[in-house]
Parts: structure tokens; C-alpha cells; sequence
């Protein structure tokens, strides 16, 4: 299979480097946790692209049954890793907010140096 | 009876939303603590009638593995189960009081509840037998322990809680990336069926990178140096009770998955034979005893002097995993408890100090071997522990560690082990001169001993140490066993 062929798994590392660059060249918290979601995104893909079955259709149990049908199992894990990959998000939001609270700032460089100065 | 292993999960898992629905906090603390003691009763159970019987299996929904999820209890997870579970019970009933000092009452009632989550996660991870149940529970006690952390009273908390949830969640992911790759080599998630199927497929470059992005992930959350930057600060800003926790079980649970994923997935000869995994991971090691060491002796603040502390012996664990011999991992598995037992009791003592002088800094710590006799002599005892001095449990380690690395004539990596230890009794010494030996300050002359409630508990953690360092057929005696199973020689 040509290079080409398994575009979607360029497009899963294009998008976990760009995500895993983001977590840690931005300095703005918001920013990393975009970043982080970035970067979790990119293995959703990952998962769903091997349970890609060339021609298949959607997995249902249907009167009309197909005979070539995508793997369900990865779907379902990646459903599992969303829930997670949004409790994430919500506690990471949550911190900021405190964080924001307690030092009036979200910038990383602001944050270190007034830490360093207590 | 035969629901057990899911049962030590379930209840605990059950009981936290009920916290939150209870509220009233003596209630809620109550409950929790019926709860939570039920749990190393029941992981007792099963280390009994595992070491009687021999490997149980358990089919969640009655739902068979390989298509099932499993949980699979052998010797060596029923041995992290049960001092996870005991741990996490003591040092709940230390609670108590603690929080009430440091975490605000409208907040107890949460405590709890991340509190139970937290263990049910680490449990989780520890009795599975499926690979992407291991991520999920792995979420699960993550997620809880970044709101414990945070609910520190310092505001520094917040920050080392969110660098432990950025760094936490690269790892976890890593993990997931890690287990994705195995699953589209294998088409199984089970940890057994999955080492048999992985043998047709040795050495192909996706199993490579999967094991790969494994061991990073779980290096980073056991914070293995060079990625244990999260752990000093996480440790030193969170409360003293949560602290205590996760100091004593979460990042054992993460060696404990390591020693799962290399042994009974991949195997030891794909591991060490193939990959050499021997070569990075001793070298890491003591590269990590002895700068964490280092750093711990130039630290003012105790509890962060002790995190980086606890970033050198998870050195010694993983060293003992290098040398992929039956002392070396009976030494890394001992450890990973007597660890637990003395890192746990010395967090909970330093809680007692912070309970009566509200820091934990050094120069605050000025002759406080004389206001409070009882916390202090049980921290010596810790610490002693933590340098290896016979009859501590510490000692146990070494001495299967050092009897690891002579019976393969390492010579020079027995030699560091020892030269290792003096780093610790430089950083143990340095606070018995401050306690002992100086003055208290004005300010601080009229403190008084902790409160038994908090003692009592830190007392029995502590006396747990000499215990096991006498009695070792319980701790080292299964811990053999447990090693001698992931090599393959029994059962």
C-alpha cells in the first residue's frame, strides 16, 4: 500500500504532534488544555481507523444484514475514552478557574514566577 | 464468597456518589470508614484463598474472557490489593481529624467521595485482567487524586495540581495509544489471551511501539526520574492526609502495572532478550536514587524533602525489575510495600507536625524531638526505615536488592545501593539534628504532643514497619512467590 494509502493515520500523527506542541509550547493554561484535547483527539482517530473495514457499513443488527460491516469494539472503547477525555477537560477548567482565583493570572511564566518569589 | 473480586471494587465504587447524596459530615466520615475497612478484609480473603488455591478468575456479568472483562487475582495482585486497601483505610481513619484543620467543612463530604473513587481506581488497576480496563480505572484514580491534591490549602496546590493533571493525562494517554496498537496487532484486550496471541508477532514494529509508548506512560506516572517532575510539588502542597495516600499507593500501583505489562504480557524474553529493557531501565534507576537523593538533601520544606525521597526509592523498585531475576523483583515487589508502610506513616507523622505547628519547614521544626516526643521518635523510626538500618522493613529491600545484583556479579550496582543509603542518612540526620538538637523557637515552646486520633493510626503505620522488618515471611515470603509466578517458574 502506497504511503498515501494510509492517509488517516497521517492525519492521526499530524494531529497528536500538533496537539502534544501545543501542551507544551503555550504558556496560557487554556491554551494547553486545548492542546491536551488536541492530542486526545488524535487517538480517537487512531482507534476508529483500525476498526475500519474497507467497504464496510455501519455495524447494526438490521433485518437487511450486511455481510462486510465495521469492527464496533474500538467505537465502543473510544466512546469510553470521550467520557474520560471530557472529565479531563471539566476538572482541568475547574483548576483554572481556582487558579485564576488565587493568583488573578492563567499565563505559566506569571504563575512560575510567583511562585518562585514566595 | 466466589463475587469477591468484584465486590472489592464495586463497594467502594457504590459508596462514593452516597457520600455525596449524605453530606452531613460525621456521617459521611462514618460510612466511609465502615466502608473502606471492608476492603483489606476482603483483599485479605482473597490473598488467603489465592495462596491456598492458587490464580482466580472472575468473568464480569458472567460474560467469559476473552470476550468478557476478566479480573484475574493472583498472588502477586492480591499482595498489592491488600496493602493498598490497608493503607488507604488507615490512613482514612487518620483523616478525620487532619482534614478538619486543613480542608474546610462544606468540603469534607467531597474529600471523602474523591477519596473512595481514588482507591476504587488504584484497586481497579491492580485486579483487572483487561488491558483497556487497566486505562479506565487509571482515569478513574487520577481524576480523583487531581481534586484531592488541589484541595491543599496552600495556593501552590493548585498549580502542582494542575502540572500533575497536564502531565498525568500525556501519560495516560500514552497508555491509551500504547494498549490501541497492541489491540490492532492482537484483536484481544485480554492480558492473558493477549501474551499468548503476541508470541505470532514478536518483534513487528507496532508491538515495538506499543511497549514503547507503555513504558513512557508508565513511567510518567510513577514518576520514574527524569519524569517525576509532577511529584515534588503535588506532594508537598496537597493535604497531609492525601499526601499520606497517595504517597503510599498510587505510584506503587504504577510499578505494579509496569511488572504486569513486562512480565505477563510481554514476557520476558520479548522484554529483556529482544529489547534489552534491562539496559535503560538500571541506569535511569540509579541515575534517579541518587540525584532525587541529592536533591532531597537541599530541601527546606519536609514533606517536599520526602517526595523527592520517594522519587529515589521508586528507583530502587525499578531496579530491582532490571535485574529480571526472582531476588530482584522479590526485592522491587517488597518494596513496593514496605515503601507504602514507610512512606505512608512518615507523611501521616508529618501531618501531626503540620496539625500542631501549622508548616512543615525546617527552621520550624527546631527542637521538636522535645514538644513532641511520640510523632518524632515514630518519624526517626520511618526514617530509618528509609535508610535500611536492620530490623526496619527498609532493610529487607536492600538486602534482597543487594543479594540480586551480587548472585548476577554486578559488584559496582550492589556497591552504589549501599553508597546510596548515606545520601538518605544525610537527609534523615539533617532533620533528628534540627528536631533533637536545637532549641524550639520562641513562638513555638508551648506545642504539645498530637491528638491520639491522629497518633494512634501513625503509631500502627510506623509499628508496621519493625513488624515487617522482623517478620518477613508475610511480606518477602509472598512477594517470592508473586516473582516466582511472573518469571514463569510455578504455577
Amino acid at each position: 500500500m502506497s504511503p498515501l494509502g494510509l492517509y488517516n493515520y497521517w492525519v492521526v500523527i499530524f494531529l497528536m504532534m500538533t496537539g502534544f506542541y501545543v501542551v507544551i509550547a503555550r504558556g496560557n493554561l487554556i491554551k494547553k488544555i486545548i492542546g491536551l484535547n488536541i492530542f486526545q483527539t488524535s487517538v480517537f482517530l487512531l482507534y476508529l481507523t483500525m476498526g475500519k473495514v474497507r467497504g464496510g457499513t455501519v455495524p447494526i443488527f438490521a433485518e437487511i444484514r450486511a455481510d462486510i460491516y465495521t469492527h464496533p469494539l474500538p467505537s465502543v472503547l473510544i466512546l469510553t475514552a470521550i467520557v474520560v477525555g471530557i472529565a479531563t477537560t471539566a476538572v482541568a477548567l475547574a483548576l483554572i478557574v481556582r487558579i485564576r482565583e488565587a493568583y488573578g493570572t492563567i499565563e505559566e511564566d506569571d504563575l512560575d514566577a510567583i511562585n518562585r518569589e514566595e | 464468597m466466589e463475587h469477591l473480586p468484584v465486590l472489592l471494587i464495586v463497594v467502594p465504587l457504590m459508596a462514593a456518589p452516597l457520600c455525596v447524596l449524605i453530606r452531613q459530615p460525621t456521617l459521611v466520615m462514618g460510612f466511609a470508614l465502615v466502608v473502606i475497612w471492608s476492603c483489606p478484609l476482603m483483599a485479605a480473603t482473597l490473598l488467603q484463598r489465592v495462596l491456598a488455591d492458587g490464580t482466580i478468575s472472575y468473568a464480569i456479568g458472567g460474560w467469559p474472557a476473552p470476550y468478557g472483562i476478566e479480573y484475574r487475582v493472583d498472588a502477586l495482585n492480591a499482595f498489592v490489593l491488600l496493602f493498598v486497601s490497608s493503607l488507604g483505610a488507615a490512613v482514612l481513619s487518620y483523616a478525620p481529624r487532619s482534614i478538619a484543620r486543613e480542608i474546610p467543612q462544606s468540603k469534607h463530604h467531597l474529600f471523602v467521595t474523591s477519596y473512595l473513587l481514588c482507591l476504587t481506581g488504584l484497586m481497579g488497576m491492580t485486579i483487572t485482567g483487561d488491558l483497556f480496563n487497566v486505562f479506565v480505572f487509571l482515569e478513574i484514580s487520577s481524576l480523583s487524586s487531581y481534586a484531592l491534591i488541589s484541595l491543599g490549602r496552600h495556593r501552590r496546590a493548585l498549580t502542582a495540581a494542575f502540572q500533575y493533571l497536564i502531565l498525568g493525562t500525556v501519560g495516560a494517554t500514552f497508555i491509551l495509544i500504547g494498549i490501541g496498537l497492541l489491540y490492532q496487532m492482537t484483536g484481544t484486550l485480554n492480558m492473558a489471551d493477549m501474551a499468548e496471541r503476541l508470541r505470532d508477532v514478536t518483534g513487528v514494529r507496532t508491538v515495538l511501539v506499543a511497549f514503547a509508548f507503555l513504558s513512557v506512560g508508565l513511567a510518567l506516572k510513577m514518576a520514574l526520574f527524569p519524569l517525576h517532575l509532577w511529584l515534588p510539588d503535588a506532594y508537598a502542597f496537597a493535604p497531609s492526609a492525601v499526601t499520606a495516600f497517595i504517597a503510599a499507593t498510587s505510584t506503587k500501583v504504577s510499578v505494579y502495572v509496569l511488572l504486569r505489562f513486562v512480565f505477563s504480557v510481554f514476557g520476558v524474553g520479548f522484554a529483556f532478550d529482544t529489547l534489552g529493557l534491562d539496559r535503560i531501565l538500571l541506569p535511569l534507576a540509579l541515575v534517579g536514587i541518587f540525584v532525587a537523593s541529592t536533591v532531597a538533601i537541599f530541601q527546606q520544606n519536609i514533606k517536599r524533602m520526602l517526595a523527592y525521597s520517594s522519587v529515589a526509592q521508586v528507583g530502587y523498585m525499578v531496579l530491582g525489575i532490571s535485574f529480571a531475576s526472582v531476588n530482584g523483583l522479590t526485592a522491587s515487589i517488597v518494596h513496593m510495600f514496605n515503601h507504602a508502610l514507610m512512606k505512608g506513616g512518615l507523611f501521616m507523622a508529618m501531618g501531626c507536625i503540620a496539625f500542631r505547628l501549622g508548616s512543615v519547614d525546617l527552621d520550624r521544626m527546631r527542637g521538636i524531638g522535645r514538644t513532641m516526643p511520640v510523632t518524632m521518635a515514630l518519624w526517626v523510626v520511618g526514617g530509618l526505615g528509609l535508610i535500611g538500618i536492620p530490623v526496619t522493613a527498609g532493610f529487607i529491600s536492600k538486602w534482597y536488592l543487594i543479594m540480586a545484583a551480587l548472585e548476577q556479579d554486578r559488584w559496582v550496582v550492589a556497591a552504589l545501593v549501599l553508597v546510596s543509603s548515606l545520601l538518605a542518612l544525610v537527609y534523615i540526620l539533617r532533620v533528628v539534628e534540627v528536631a533533637y538538637f536545637q532549641e524550639p523557637a520562641e513562638g513555638d515552646a508551648h506545642v504539645t504532643e498530637a491528638p491520639m486520633s491522629l497518633l494512634v493510626p501513625t503509631g500502627l503505620v510506623i509499628g508496621a514497619t519493625l513488624f515487617f522488618g522482623l517478620q518477613t515471611s508475610w511480606s518477602a515470603g509472598v512477594a517470592r512467590v508473586a516473582a516466582e509466578s511472573l518469571l514463569g517458574l510455578s504455577r
